[in-house]
């Protein structure tokens, strides 16, 4: 299982806090955007936007890098501390 | 000696005891520069009356000793604590403190401005505002 996690308003709008994925081999982070997609739609136009980070394991991560069984992926939108 | 240097909490923090403990690492240290946030009543023009901020635990923190570890190497400073609050947070109240010191005040100075606004880039941590339309997220902070 890959867990993900949603942040501040992402959290608000996928209506959980983290939701597990069953990705039985690798997937680069485009494809589980679009297996997220499939199951939470609403969160389209948010993990779509530029402004989101996406991390994995705690690092930030790209479209092309894969994620796997086990792996912590995190979206992020704009941060605001400070 | 890090983790009291580096942290992200609940509960208000001690300016005093910050500078404290910064100063406690060296008698090399001729200068302390400090930035404190603090939880101001107006944005864009709106009457905030609470204020709410929550990280991402475990990367959060990673980003902040990033944070000193990168301007203690950078920089020509002796040492750098970085405090950061969350939860509800009311109007007045400290948020965030950097502590910078160095031997001279200008090395403190630069490294002080330069953390803040890492931080502000890097960190993973929200903010909601509450006016009298709501809570909102804060997407971005100047």
């Amino acid at each position: 299982m890959l867990q993900v996690k949603f942040f501040a308003m992402l959290r608000g709008i996928a209506g959980v806090e983290s939701k597990e994925f069953d990705i039985s081999a690798p997937v680069t982070v485009r494809e589980l955007k679009e297996i997220i997609l499939a199951d939470i739609p609403a969160l389209t136009e948010a993990l779509e936007s530029r402004s989101m980070l996406i991390s994995v394991n705690q690092e930030v991560a790209h479209d092309n890098d894969t994620v796997s069984d086990g792996d912590e992926v995190a979206f992020l939108p704009p941060f605001s501390g400070g | 000696m890090a983790n009291k240097l580096i942290s992200i909490q609940t509960e208000p923090f001690s300016v005093e005891t910050a500078i404290a403990d910064v100063k406690a690492v060296s008698n090399g240290i001729g200068a302390v520069v400090t930035f404190l946030g603090i939880g101001r009543d107006i944005s864009k023009g709106e009457v905030i009356t609470d204020l709410n901020f929550e990280h991402y635990p475990g990367m959060a923190e990673k980003k902040l000793e990033d944070i000193r570890a990168r301007a203690l190497l950078n920089f020509n400073i002796i040492e750098m604590a970085i405090l950061h609050r969350i939860g509800p947070i009311a109007i007045g109240e400290d948020i965030v403190l950097i502590v910078a010191a160095s031997a001279h005040r200008n090395d403190a100075f630069m490294a002080c401005e330069w953390a803040i606004t890492e931080l502000k880039r890097v960190t993973p941590i929200w903010k909601t505002e509450t006016t009298s339309k709501g809570a909102v997220w804060v997407s971005q902070t100047p």
